[in-house]
């Protein structure tokens, strides 16, 4: 018994027939974007973060179903030609990763973080970072990462994405 | 006339890495992101008991369900695979090592250990269909307590290990007897370092790929160590090495966990072997806490002597280091070599003694994690010489000044039978303290103690063993390898160069560090140099990246086949400048005639003129490539100073960090920024030790920290910035001086934060308590404590 989805992926669609238990990471994976990652399978670690409708959601505790009709950005739809956003530069200026296993995660977290708050804090940034872990960096440049990007007024209307 | 400013050199510059844009746009490709044609998904059945027998296996529901490819269990594997072999066969230690195959036949000795394997079209069926299969066990008693385990009347794991002991290990020096008989203060303490779950974020996985025709098995592979997996996969099945193929492509952290072979590895391959197609094994999270290698789990039974002035005359103890239901591949390394020979740390210590017992129990296999039996010894350390402070009444930080080894800059001999190679640990100290203001804060402590604020200030110097190390070390304790390291510099015509290395970086960041290093030997732009790692079909042998060693002996190699090419292009240049060779001169990329530096060759000359070799020197071949398979001549000794400051909350028990401090010394560094990470990343991890992580068995061996719902890793809103500083003492043995930085911030922050909330704790009277320090843990020790005056 399968259902039919149409959820449109970085700007492009995908009309399919899917298992109704299908979460959204396993479909965007099986879609060949491997970049979305899956870290745990208790939605502790925040790896499958990607933007549903520009907000954040954990793709493993998704259905592929629920994402019907949304408009779905991962980490391969936000550089351009090869052109970082502000966001994921930041994280490169201030070694803000490391193994590079959580990054699409966090970069969706920290981009979720100015979405709703353009100048956090860094205790709000780390409060903000709380849902995804890292084992690698301690965090630390990663909040570094997110107030570089808050500081580059190249990040102004960061809800974008395709 | 202008002035130029001396280029900046690029070995030392906190360059972006190279690494990095491919990561951050989800184009970097990790194991589970392989997908080959005809590819078919695996899913391994665990056992739910810690120990029982298998009566009996009813795969035959398994076996109907919908896309299942095959199913197999113990037999078919006992059939095509040996066992899974340990590789550090320590001597002297009455090792045993019992059969650990990579699909349980009789027995599971622990909660994860392999039962079966479904091979299916669709990684979701496969999982489907593992709920079909039918096990019948008979539960055994378990025992998981590495002391209890080593105890008369205990359960019993393996016939060839009577009492459950793997190993004796011991290691003397000194009179120790005579230290204890005669000092005047004694102190001891009973220390449990809890078992942990490394948790790289990236989980285990593997894709193999068999072609029957040729014979040729590929592995792709979640490893630290590519070329030691294509070793023991080659004796594990057979496969000769020229037809194996192991690819370590991007790698989500390892942390030691990615070190060993696990069941799963071998299933996967097996799996392909038979089938004649493409097998991918992906762990999920919940299984890579049961069946992917844990940490620590030593119960330490520890005394120190000193004198009344709280200098050190003698350490003497007992450690049972639970290994788990087997011996993983390192594993018996880890509580001996690693750790009993660092028992003196930075201190001047005459006597120590340390039995060490490796103990099996029934639970999920102990190897490496982030420090791997250094920070087991530093704890001990630290925390006995707290103890001692606390006792004589002196300063913890002066006690440590009266005990620390006095500056050397080539060689030291401990009473380990270790030679440091150099060390200034005072100046370690003195830096940490002056930069947290150590006076003051002790000044502040005592002003919150008055209002009923309870602070408490950790202090820790430590050094750790690193650069493993010199193959014939190796070789002497049993290790069954070399731990040399290898690298190939070739430079192309164009002067763009590849440098293939044995080493497999997995996030420390060596594609760029070694980039700079090249660059700055040859004076090539770093943009132009790309480190190749992880492919044995395409690197030279070299034994991995562990023990913080890729730079310490990886680095070393580079180095040396760099300056191999340095002193060939030296010679082309003298050639063509028809100048001797004696009066070339080399800066900055161009190698000049000496007092005429307008005749030169620049590097990028050189390097077409090799290549193309229409006017070579007689006797010069051409090209321009140089290979260094480098052994060290000893080990690297990295140190430093720790502070942490912490606040508890007696109405809660919950310990705030509020500050950490870390002055490491890692030698010269090639990239402080990268330098700094590993700091944050290593401090961090040790804190996640001493206040939140702890891997839960219950008596019958139920792993009760299973997902990382219930395994408390750091989070981002639990930690402070780390404030990181560093001294430089080079190795005198390097080429470059470096020493390793991987581990040391793991090493040094679990006592440090340890103690910091003793000492916040003494008001109360808590004088001993088990990590980690939770909040219920803390409140208990406060509100139970009878000596409560505060």
């Amino acid at each position: 018994m399968k259902s039919a989805v149409s959820i449109s992926v970085n700007g492009r669609r995908y009309e399919q027939e899917v298992e109704p238990r299908l979460l959204l990471v396993h479909f965007l994976r099986d879609a060949g974007l491997t970049g979305t990652k899956i870290g745990c399978d208790t939605s502790q670690c925040g790896a499958c973060t990607v933007l549903m409708d520009g907000v954040a959601v954990k793709s493993c505790t998704t259905l592929a179903v629920q994402a019907d009709g949304t408009s779905v950005t991962t980490i391969e739809g936000l550089a351009e030609n090869g052109e970082l956003t502000p966001l994921q530069d930041a994280f490169w200026a201030t070694h803000g990763l490391q193994c590079g296993f959580c990054t699409p995660g966090m970069v969706f977290a920290a981009h979720e973080i100015l979405r709703t708050n353009p100048n956090p804090s860094p205790e709000q940034i780390r409060h903000g970072l709380e849902g995804n872990m890292c084992r690698c960096t301690g965090y630390q440049n990663i909040v570094r990462a997110v107030q570089a990007a808050a500081a580059d007024p190249r990040s102004a209307g960061i809800g974008g994405g395709r | 006339m202008t002035t130029t400013a001396a280029p900046a050199r690029v070995f030392g510059s906190g360059i972006r890495r190279r690494e990095d844009p491919r990561l951050l746009t989800g184009t970097a490709r990790y194991t589970a992101d392989f997908s080959l044609p005809g590819m078919v998904h695996a899913a391994i059945l665990r056992s739910p008991h810690g120990h029982a027998r298998i009566r009996g296996i009813d795969m035959s529901r398994a076996k109907a369900a919908p896309g299942v490819v095959a199913v197999f269990t113990g037999a078919d594997t006992e059939a095509g695979l040996k066992c899974i072999p340990c590789a550090w066969l320590l001597p002297n230690a009455g090792l045993n090592v019992a059969p650990y195959r990579a699909i349980a036949t009789d027995v599971v000795r622990y909660v994860g250990d392999a039962v079966a394997v479904v091979v299916a079209a669709s990684d979701y069926q496969a999982y489907d269909a593992l709920d079909l299969i039918e096990v019948d066990y008979e539960p055994l008693p378990a025992v998981v307590d590495p002391q209890k385990a080593a105890a008369a009347g205990a359960p019993q794991l393996h016939p060839e290990a009577p009492g459950n002991v793997a190993f004796h290990w011991t290691v003397a020096g000194g009179d120790v007897d005579a230290a204890f008989n005669s000092a005047p203060v004694v102190l001891r303490d009973r220390i449990i370092q809890q078992r942990l779950i490394p948790t790289a974020m990236e989980p285990r996985g593997a894709v193999a790929q068999f072609t029957p025709a040729t014979g040729e098995l590929t592995l792709w592979n979640t490893t630290q160590n590519p070329h030691i997996v294509r070793f023991i996969l080659s004796v594990v099945t057979g496969v000769p090495e020229d037809r194996l193929r192991v690819v370590a492509p991007e790698v989500g952290g390892g942390f030691g966990s990615k070190i060993p072979q696990i069941q799963g590895d071998f299933i996967t391959a097996f799996c392909s072997m038979k089938l004649g197609r493409p097998v991918k094994w992906i762990e999920t999270r919940s299984e890579n806490y049961q069946s992917t290698t844990h940490g620590r789990d030593h119960v330490q039974e520890v005394e120190l002597a000193a004198t009344k002035d709280g200098r050190i005359l003698g350490l003497r103890c007992t450690v049972w280091a639970g290994m788990g239901g087997y011996l993983s591949t390192a594993a018996p390394g880890i509580p001996t070599i690693l750790h009993g020979l660092m028992l003196s740390g930075p201190y001047q210590v005459p006597a120590v003694k340390e039995d060490v017992y490796g103990v099996y129990t029934n639970t999920t296999p102990v190897e490496a994690y982030r420090g791997a039996g250094r920070p087991e010894a530093t704890f001990m350390l630290e925390r006995m010489l707290d103890l001692l402070a606390h006792k004589i009444e002196v300063d913890p930080a002066e006690v440590r000044r009266r005990n620390l080894i006095p500056p050397f800059d080539n060689g030291h001999d401990v009473v380990t039978g270790l030679t440091y190679d150099s060390g200034n640990y005072q100046a370690a100290l003195d830096k940490a303290l002056t930069h947290v203001g150590y006076e003051n804060l002790r000044r502040d402590q005592a002003a919150a103690r008055e209002q009923g604020r309870y602070l408490g200030i950790g202090v820790s110097t430590y050094v750790e063993i690193c650069g493993l190390g010199p193959s014939q070390v190796a070789g002497a304790v049993g290790f069954q390898g070399g731990l040399w390291e290898s690298a190939i510099v070739r430079v192309h015509p164009s002067g763009k160069v590849n440098v293939f290395i044995g080493a497999s970086p997995h996030g420390q960041g060596e594609e760029t560090t070694f980039a700079q290093v090249v660059a700055d030997e040859l004076g090539f732009a770093v943009s132009d140099v790309k480190i190749v790692h992880g492919d044995t079909d395409n690197t030279p042998m070299g034994w991995g990246t562990y023990g913080s060693r890729t730079t310490a002996v990886g680095g070393a190699a580079l180095a040396v086949a760099t300056r191999k090419i340095k002193e060939k292009a030296k010679l082309l240049a003298s050639h063509l400048l028809e100048a001797a060779i004696e009066d070339m001169d080399y800066a900055d990329g161009k190698f000049f005639v000496k007092g005429s530096p307008d005749r030169f060759k620049t590097i990028q000359d050189i390097s077409l003129l090799a290549n193309v070799a229409w006017n070579l020197p007689q006797g010069m071949e051409a090209g321009l490539e140089a290979s260094s398979f480098y052994d060290p001549p000893n080990f690297t000794y990295p140190f430093g100073a720790h502070v942490a400051v912490v606040e508890v909350d007696p109405a809660t028990g919950k310990v705030q960090l509020q500050r950490y401090v870390a002055v490491d010394d890692c030698g010269p560094q090639i990239n402080p920024v990268i330098v700094e990470g590993q700091v944050h990343g290593g401090v961090v991890q040790g804190v996640g030790q001493a206040l939140w992580e702890e891997a839960v068995y219950d008596d019958n061996g139920q792993l009760l920290t299973g997902s990382l719902t219930d395994y408390a890793i750091p989070r981002a809103d639990l930690l402070p910035d780390i404030e990181v500083l560093s001294t430089v003492t080079p190795s005198p043995h390097h080429p470059l001086g470096v020493k390793g930085i991987g581990e040391a911030g793991t090493i040094a922050s679990t006592a440090t934060v340890y103690n910091a909330v003793m000492d916040a704790l003494q008001p109360f009277g808590v004088e001993s308590l088990r990590m980690p320090l939770t909040p219920e843990r803390v409140w208990r020790a406060i509100n139970l404590t009878a000596k409560k005056d505060a």
